[in-house]
């Protein structure tokens, strides 16, 4: 017998059912996609190249920084570098700049340096507020000389799931943001490892997916579809995550 | 919603605008996919907090958990036995899934953050600009003043109580008096009109660090990003209860007669009741 509860069930059940389904066609994917462009567009309008992620005082920091993805990159490499302090670790810029860098992390450290108490927030959903300290990224793309046909920074990294190493990309809107910074601290204290030491990218007005650990390299490029999956970072490719991750 | 002069008892009249019954379908499809995929979304880290930070290190208000064979709902010190429905559920494949909200209540039904994101996402543009349409629209053609903002005289408390007491006997207004909105119904409307819908879309809009660095009024209005999450989550089961509410009550009123309506526009004033 058909009652009202079983016909509300059935109509709950389809709507879900024909949801599942739209979702699987990759046509329908790109059509909701607009979505992420219209958010992206929308953001950028409204806000200042220059608006600053709010930050906070000492006190309004969490008291336990909750690390998240990879907390200690696999590999004979990686511990070697960690046993060592990372003193022979270098990050390397090049792509499409005029003076390609390779540097040391005593050099990286002894550069000026930005602290900011800012709001880590995860794509999941929970925020943790840490003090972060680090060069700003603008420098270090200042002393490579960022040539004009570049648009995006690709960040390449030592932490790897499964074999496919970390990557991700922001554009230079964000590169060149005063907040922007590679940090090398957290809280005060060098960085641990579970939170991406030695260095880390710090991008404040970003989900966390963006902030790539382990840094390696940074690669200035013209455009993304030349990368892995061609969508501009490693859970874009892998769970089709937006690649702008404002919101 | 003016009744015509010659409007009674019986007769047709037209009852709802275009733009009301365009918004209103509109909705029906936007809120039930925010909501379902809202609830996806929480599935990802299914715990509330208040204040500016709240992740698993942190004491939450409310949390969906499990065990190894129980769910359960946990609000403050109180934990409710959920096993079945939320925390501790079972699939359609057989399979004992851990997930806060289970797959007939979620968009997408299988565990996907990143899908439930672009469909959230996406519907949040359709709400936020029907909402602003809507309310342009009714400010425009006076359908707020006239017909959703409550008289002086409606608000008197014993005529709240009057309507509270018919309401409760499920005696509804009949004849011409049928076609205005009784104070409870303006009360709901005008709450999810210009309360719950602006909270939830700021609440949503404030979770975002982008904007955050574009209007940092947003935190301080809402006390940090946890507690807009938080806000955000009750906003939202508050809308749900107001959609269940205003199903019982079109099935209650005659579901023929209100779900014309609001499609054609066109409403049969209800017959005196015989007294």
């Amino acid at each position: 017998m058909i009652t009202r509860r079983t016909l509300i069930a059935a109509s709950g059940g389809l709507l879900v059912a024909g949801c599942d389904k739209l979702d699987s066609s990759p046509a329908f994917r790109r059509t909701l996609r607009l979505g992420e462009k219209l958010s992206f567009r929308a953001q950028r309008l409204i806000s200042d190249r220059a608006a600053l992620a709010p930050e906070f005082r000492p006190e309004q920091r969490s008291p336990i920084f909750r690390a998240n993805g990879t907390r200690l990159p696999a590999g004979e490499a990686y511990a070697a570098h960690a046993a060592n302090g990372f003193a022979d670790w270098r990050l390397v810029i090049d792509g499409l700049v005029a003076r390609p860098l390779s540097m040391s992390m005593a050099a990286i450290r002894s550069m000026p340096h930005r602290s900011q108490i800012t709001r880590h927030d995860c794509v999941e959903g929970w925020s943790a507020i840490g003090k972060w300290t680090g060069v700003p990224l603008k420098l270090l793309l200042d002393h490579a000389g960022v040539r004009p046909a570049a648009r995006y920074a690709v960040f390449l990294c030592a932490d790897g799931f499964g074999a496919t190493p970390y990557y991700e990309s922001i554009d230079l809107i964000d590169a060149l943001h005063p907040q922007t910074i590679l940090a090398w601290a957290l809280n005060d204290a060098l960085l641990p490892i579970p939170n991406g030491a030695p260095l880390r990218l710090r991008v404040e007005r970003m989900l966390g997916y963006k902030h790539a650990k382990y840094l390696e390299r940074i690669e200035l490029v013209d455009r993304l579809d030349g990368l892995a999956g061609g969508r501009g970072g490693y859970w874009e490719d892998k769970s089709d995550y937006e690649w702008y991750a404002g919101i | 919603m003016q009744p015509p002069p010659t409007a009674s008892a019986g007769f047709l009249v037209y009852r709802h605008r275009l733009v009301t019954r365009l918004w209103h379908w509109i909705n029906a499809v936007t809120v039930f996919v925010m909501l379902m995929s809202g609830l996806m979304i929480f599935n990802a880290h299914p715990r509330l907090y208040w204040g500016q930070y709240g992740a698993n290190f942190d004491t939450p208000w409310l949390e969906i958990g499990s065990t190894a064979d129980t769910g359960y709902l946990s609000i403050g010190n109180v934990a409710i036995p959920t096993t079945g429905v939320l925390g501790y559920w079972t699939s359609k494949d057989g399979d004992i899934q851990h997930w806060a909200f289970p797959g007939w209540a979620t968009i997408p039904s299988g565990y996907s953050l990143s899908s439930a994101r672009r469909w959230h996402l996406s519907f949040a543009w359709i709400l936020a600009l029907g909402i602003i349409g809507y309310w342009t629209a009714s400010l425009v053609n006076g359908h707020i003043r006239r017909d959703l903002l409550p008289k002086p005289d409606e608000l008197a408390p014993r005529h709240i109580w009057h309507d509270i007491k018919s309401h409760a006997r499920l005696r509804f207004p009949t004849g011409t008096a049928a076609l205005r909105y009784n104070i409870l119904q303006k009360i709901a409307y005008v709450g999810v009109l210009f309360g719950l819908l602006p909270i939830i879309i700021l609440t949503g809009l404030t979770m975002s660090p982008a904007m955050d660095a574009a209007w940092p009024w947003l935190l301080q209005l809402f006390g940090g990003r946890a507690s807009a999450r938080s806000i955000h989550f009750i906003a939202a089961m508050l809308i749900l209860a107001f959609i269940l509410v205003h199903l019982l009550m079109v099935l209650l009123a005659g579901p023929f007669n209100e779900i014309r309506s609001m499609i054609t526009g066109r409403y049969r004033v209800p017959l005196d009741r015989e007294s």
